[in-house]
């Protein structure tokens, strides 16, 4: 008789358990719906934490001279921005996609490493408080930005070995997630799932993982040099011993170029998966957007220089830079191309996610452009270090991978939540980034082709203008964005109260999976593979 | 899971930890790699740091060459230093000397090395010295004032597309390192 309660008990423990209750629940979580969703609230925070300190500059720039902060702190400010922004908040949300959808995508139960991925989401939390805590040390935070040149970074007070080890465990967390996203997409894929058969987000996802084991290693390398040559004597970038400063750069920049597809790879993959659900048709093209992805990727290792035009370089160098850079227009072309075709002549709604969309097609190829203009070796003797390249990256990041992320926050919350968020302030979120957005960014084009130079806390008296255009921008985008966190809270808790059907948007279960599960997705799906894998991308 | 597919994850994720491991070792490789290619490019103009043997080239005296000479500190080296003269035409092939002076303007001895650099860098395996205070560490007394000349020829090899070539000098301190 007990024997027989005890395989009841035991059955019971592992198959039909939902969610622990309480904290617990989330700190010993290997759900990977579970982990997508902290990765993603952790990830929104962090938005905002470097948005305040984004807009602390914005502030001190609103007018020449020094107005609120010294410029230590200005300097903390843009290095702690650049870091809480890639490392904390946009590589984080899109591991918390990766979490929440790829599973669902390819009809597998979890992801592959359940443990892991647990403890790469703490590792990252970690990694993150670390740098944080430079902010009440003597010295202050990192100042010497985000890329930690040497000398520059040596003057670093007693920070710096807290930011390297930061740097550290952000790495080790990224590639576990990496062989975990690898392992899910090779392993774990339902019958009938195969490669060119998955939606283009797990593509990219897949390329940028694969980056992303090459290069967070490479990186933890180079800051491990910083260390040794700080504290063990060692001469890796120290002249006086033999070594060179530039080398640095050249093994930064190895890791840096790749890293800043890490954020755009998987941007691509959203709007791939986006744009065909709105515009009611298969996406266009869907065999030379993975190709056109592996091509990006490739060639992300092969032009890293392309950062360093100034640091003196023979011609041949900079030829070869300078062409291999302006290659990846093409493949980068070809996406656009794909997407243009794939609205042209549907059947286009415009809702909150499908605008993100649009506006991340419009302006991602105005930053590409800008791009493309300091791929050219002679002029980017003009454009670099100013304020033309600030622009440049804030358009492929902002408006490309922030306005992406919003557009996969809108299309999957339904699906998370079973419920439909609000359509209007979704909209006024969405004109309210768009314009924004601009007024912040245009103008510092300007700035930086009339020679202002980043990185500084005052300027010359004849940049005034933009940069005061520039700071009111800021403020209002910063400020529209708590905007998408009313909306989310307002979704968990009802939204507007109509219930969403299983596939939410018209004929979306044509194009994914995750479509096909009811809403919101159980916390177990595909237990039991999909019967049918849908082929409507083709 | 099945057993099946948990055997897999485990194999995938050896080969994927040793990628990992491969590029962070690819990392401490690029540093050797790259003064490998620093030497067939020419690349950051570094120079050798050895005295070659002075041998004479055919001289050409219709061409000129304008040598000029950089003196700079690393941050906080406490010294004087200073070349000669700022710079001079010289012809390719025939040897010059031209006097740097350093002092240490502290109490204490001072253990300094000085670390050159050639601009434009291709130009640098052109540029030849027989004769460099820069080859090895220099010890100065307290106080102490020194005269170092530099014996150097620009090889007639030297593509003509060069008209100047700089050479620059920074003076490092390195008493607390070179003590241990």
């Amino acid at each position: 008789m007990t024997a027989v309660v005890a395989e009841h008990d035991d059955h019971h423990d592992h198959h039909d358990h939902g969610p622990e209750k309480g904290v617990l629940r989330w700190i010993f979580t290997t759900n990977h719906k579970d982990i997508g969703t902290l990765y993603l609230v952790f990830g929104l925070a962090m938005f905002f934490v470097g948005g305040a300190m984004a807009l602390v500059i914005r502030s001190e720039l609103f007018e020449p001279g020094l107005q609120f902060v010294d410029p230590n702190f200005f300097n903390s400010m843009t290095t702690m921005h650049a870091l809480v922004m890639v490392f904390g908040a946009v590589m984080p949300a899109f591991v918390g996609l990766a979490n929440w959808m790829i599973p669902m995508m390819i009809g597998a139960p979890d992801m592959a490493l359940p443990r892991m991925n647990n403890m790469s989401f703490w590792m990252l939390v970690a990694g993150v408080l670390l740098l944080a805590s430079t902010l009440f040390m003597e010295g202050g935070a990192p100042s010497g930005g985000w890329t930690f040149y040497p000398p520059l970074v040596f003057q670093n007070g007693k920070s710096f070995p807290f930011a390297i080890f930061s740097v550290h465990l952000l790495g080790i967390s990224s590639i576990m997630g990496a062989i975990n996203v690898i392992a899910t997409i090779f392993n774990m894929r339902a019958p009938g799932m195969t490669l060119m058969k998955m939606p283009l987000f797990v593509w990219t996802w897949l390329i940028t993982a694969f980056l992303l084991i090459a290069i967070m290693p490479v990186f933890a390398g180079a800051v491990t040099m910083l260390l040794t040559d700080k504290f063990f004597d060692t001469s890796f970038f120290d002249a006086a011993g033999g070594g060179d400063p530039v080398l640095y750069q050249h093994i930064f920049w190895f890791f840096g170029h790749p890293e800043v597809y890490v954020m755009i790879l998987p941007t691509f993959g959203v709007a791939s998966t986006i744009i065909p659900v709105f515009a009611r048709k298969p996406l266009f093209g869907y065999a030379s957007m993975v190709y056109a992805t592996g091509a990006i990727a490739f060639l992300s290792f092969i032009v890293w220089a392309h950062h360093m035009f100034t640091v003196g370089m023979p011609v041949a160098g900079e030829l070869y830079f300078m062409y291999a850079t302006m290659l990846i227009a093409i493949p980068t072309g070809v996406k656009v191309f794909n997407w243009t075709a794939t609205m042209w002549k549907g059947s286009m709604t415009f809702e909150t996610p499908m605008l993100f969309s649009i506006a991340f097609v419009v302006l991602f190829t105005m930053g590409g452009f800008t791009g493309l203009m300091m791929s050219v070796a002679p002029v980017d003797f003009q454009y670099h270090d100013t304020y033309f390249i600030v622009a440049h990256f804030h358009y492929t990041l902002v408006p490309a991978s922030i306005f992406i992320l919003m557009a996969a926050g809108y299309f999957w919350l339904p699906k998370w939540t079973g419920n439909m968020y609000n359509e209007k302030i979704g909209r006024l979120h969405f004109w309210l980034s768009a314009v924004s957005v601009n007024i912040l960014f245009f103008p510092q084009h300007f700035l930086g082709l009339a020679g202002m130079p980043r990185r500084i806390p005052d300027y010359a008296i004849q940049f005034a203008d933009w940069n005061m255009v520039s700071s009111i921008g800021a403020f209002i985008y910063g400020f529209s964005q708590l905007l998408f966190v009313y909306i989310v809270i307002d979704t968990i808790r009802g939204g507007t109260g109509e219930k969403v059907s299983d596939e939410v948007w018209e004929d979306a279960s044509k194009h994914s999976l995750e479509w096909t599960v009811p809403s919101p997705a159980p916390y177990h799906t595909f237990s039991t593979p999909p019967a049918r894998i849908p082929t409507e991308h083709f | 899971m099945s057993d099946d597919i948990g055997q897999k994850n485990i194999k995938l994720v050896r080969k994927l930890a040793l990628v990992a491991i491969a590029m962070f070792g690819f990392g401490y490789a690029l540093v050797p790699l790259y003064d490998v290619l620093c030497d067939l490019t020419g690349l950051n103009g570094k120079v050798e740091g050895q005295a070659v043997q002075e041998t004479a080239y055919q001289m050409d005296k219709n061409r000129e060459v304008t040598v000029e000479f950089l003196t700079s500190l690393n941050e906080s080296t406490p010294m004087l230093f200073r070349s000669e003269v700022k710079s001079m035409k010289v012809h390719p092939g025939e040897y010059y000397t031209v006097n740097f002076y350093a002092k240490n303007t502290t109490n204490k001895p001072m253990i300094a090395q000085a670390i050159p650099s050639i601009t434009p860098g291709l130009a640098a395996e052109f540029f030849k010295k027989t004769q460099c205070f820069c080859f090895t560490e220099q010890t100065f007394a307290a106080n102490e004032e020194k005269t170092m000349p530099v014996r150097f020829v620009v090889e007639p090899a030297l593509p003509e597309r060069y008209k100047t070539v700089t050479l620059a000098y920074t003076f490092f301190d390195n008493t607390n390192i070179s003590k241990k």
